[in-house]
């Protein structure tokens, strides 16, 4: 593994139409911001999904603070890279990394799931600047992946499409419909993250329809694979490099993550997929983020 | 005469020469949809995805949010039933500029049968939010509608059917996405028809007419947004109306209609279509007389109406 601080700088030297001043330090401080947002979002709102979100926080992060190569002034810029989030349901990550990253004012946040705000449960493409797909019917995400890394290899354009897969999601039988035609069209310009914490809505995802072994599957399928600790920032970054580099077949980041990440008592439960935190249990978790 | 299908075929390849946008997407069905003409003149914009639906329009709404025009094409039942999800959310939802291709629809493609046969397409894709369905009577019509959904920017379904049919229009017709025309001129009743039922309703019309009614015989290939000007005045004009179409009685233009008179203008009417039953194999003629569909059923469907006017 290579030093994590010198790929990412790498990685903002290379990439990013507007270069940002991104170190390892910055995309650990906007992790623990996201989580803060997303807690106060869920908290505000009533509603929303803190165990999901915490646990793609941190690739969310490294992605729109290391990799991704966009204009927030420009969102519908058309060499810019995409990045779907098709487990919808993490959408507070999404809106917080895409305020933060300068998409729209951070004080939009806290209209989270209020009538009329455009930040919705789930993701809205229509209303959202930034949001490249409208998720949260899960298993939609890689194939509308595949039809923009299509688009580009017709208009022969150099951006990289990444689309964010639940393992939960991952049961529904259109992702593997998406995975084999990736494959036969070798489309090297697109890459899928796994955010595998092993928990889905009833219970742990194993007990409930086993999705492993998962790199197997994939590689069987013809993909690329690649396997990280989906929490550290320097591992989702290299990935993200070396799978652009592959140009002849898709990649799929296999990470390794903890549902409800950052604040234990949320850790690795489904009981916090849902759940909305009383007034106790959001200031232990604020207290906790914030140290 | 010419198939519809085959109209379609070669006006989409037509297309596809002075628009570099338009990709077409096939779910191994091309040389029955016809999309093969595409095909063959412009390979590295046609994709073939297997059998494998669900995928195709997620696919095409990724390419449709990139700038192109997407074409996906199959069965009526595989493309609207199965990914009626992924219509819905990948498409719909945001509002994409994707033109989803029914073919086989209703009964009359006899050689298949029931899980072959369409007669829910329509009802589907008229309750998803923001979907414009079209149900061509003819070759002609299909050609022309071709390019105007292609371009109109936004989510289309559109029907087409398998076998030849008799023309309804020639190349004076202008065919306007939400507008009807009359192709026959009545007073006694209206006959308001969509896809290979315009043709029969208009035979229909020459029954009537040697036994002294007249019936308005109007093709509303629309069905949504549907015309409800053009149906109100049918309602207004004639007071009576019989819908023909080749479709589930229950959510396609028979209720469209119903649902425009019953607000607007309420008057007699009668609904020929399929009886909220599957098909099943036979010959296009076989099916119209067993399904009480043909001509002869739309005639006597009009007598009934008129004799109901008060």
């Amino acid at each position: 593994m290579n030093d994590p601080d010198k790929t990412c700088k790498k990685a903002c030297k290379n990439g990013g139409k507007i270069l940002i001043n991104c170190d390892k330090k910055l995309i650990e401080e906007k992790s623990k911001k996201i989580r803060c947002d997303i807690l106060s979002m869920v908290k505000n709102a009533q509603v929303g999904h803190i165990g999901g979100s915490f646990s793609v926080t941190d690739i969310l992060a490294a992605m729109y603070f290391g990799i991704l190569n966009i204009d927030p002034a420009n969102p519908d810029w058309q060499d810019r890279d995409r990045l779907i989030l098709s487990k919808g349901h993490g959408a507070t990550a999404l809106y917080s990394v895409l305020a933060e990253r300068g998409f729209f004012p951070v004080e939009e946040l806290m209209s989270f799931a209020k009538l009329g705000s455009k930040l919705q449960v789930h993701p809205d493409k229509r209303k959202v600047p930034g949001v490249e797909a409208s998720t949260g019917a899960l298993g939609q995400g890689l194939s509308i992946g595949i039809g923009m890394a299509l688009a580009a290899r017709l208009d022969a354009k150099e951006y990289h499409t990444f689309v964010i897969l639940g393992d939960g999601e991952i049961q529904e039988g259109q992702v593997w419909e998406a995975a084999m035609f990736a494959a036969h069209y070798k489309l090297g310009n697109l890459t899928a993250i796994l955010d595998y914490n092993n928990v889905q809505l009833m219970g742990y995802v194993s007990e409930i329809m086993e999705v492993a072994p998962i790199r197997e599957k994939w590689i069987s399928f013809g993909w690329n694979t690649i396997e990280i600790n989906g929490h550290d920032h320097g591992q989702i970054i290299n990935a993200s490099e070396k799978a652009k580099k592959i140009k002849n077949k898709p990649t799929i980041i296999i990470a390794k993550t903890i549902k409800g990440k950052g604040v234990s008592f949320m850790e690795n439960t489904c009981e916090w997929h849902g759940k909305v935190p009383c007034k106790e249990e959001y200031e232990n978790a604020i207290k906790v983020l914030s140290d | 005469m010419t198939a519809m299908r085959e109209a379609f075929g070669k006006a989409l390849a037509e297309l596809g020469e002075k628009n570099k946008d338009i990709v077409v997407l096939d779910a191994d069905l091309a040389s029955s949809t016809k999309t093969t003409y595409f095909a063959a003149q412009f390979p590295e914009r046609f994709f073939q995805v297997g059998i494998a639906e669900q995928n195709m329009i997620g696919i095409a709404a990724g390419l449709a949010s990139c700038g192109k025009i997407p074409f996906a094409a199959s069965f009526a039942v595989f493309v609207t039933k199965r990914p009626a999800d992924q219509v819905a959310i990948s498409i719909a939802y945001p509002g994409l500029n994707v033109k989803i291709v029914g073919a086989y629809t209703g009964l009359f493609n006899g050689s298949t049968g029931a899980s072959h046969m369409a007669v829910e397409d329509i009802s589907i894709m008229r309750a998803i939010p923001g979907i414009i369905v079209i149900d061509p009577a003819d070759a002609e019509e299909m050609t022309q509608a071709v390019s105007a959904i292609a371009e109109f920017n936004g989510p289309v379904y559109i029907r087409e059917t398998r076998d030849e049919w008799p023309e309804i229009f020639n190349s004076a017709y202008k065919f306007k996405i939400g507008k009807a025309a009359t192709v026959r001129d009545g007073t006694d009743a209206a006959i308001i028809a969509s896809g290979v039922m315009t043709s029969e309703s208009v035979k229909a019309a020459d029954i009537l007419k040697k036994e002294k009614i007249s019936v308005r015989v109007v093709n509303m290939s629309t069905i949504k947004p549907i015309d409800k000007d053009m149906i109100i005045s049918c309602a207004q004009e004639t007071g009576a109306i019989v819908t023909a179409e080749n479709h589930n009685i229950y959510g396609g233009l028979g209720s469209a209609v119903a649902e425009t008179i019953v607000e607007n203008f309420p008057v007699p009417m009668e609904r020929i279509g399929i009886k909220d039953t599957l098909g099943e194999a036979g010959s296009n003629s076989e099916l119209l007389e067993k399904y009480e569909m043909g001509s002869r059923f739309i005639a006597e469907a009009v007598k009934k109406v008129i004799r109901r006017k008060k």
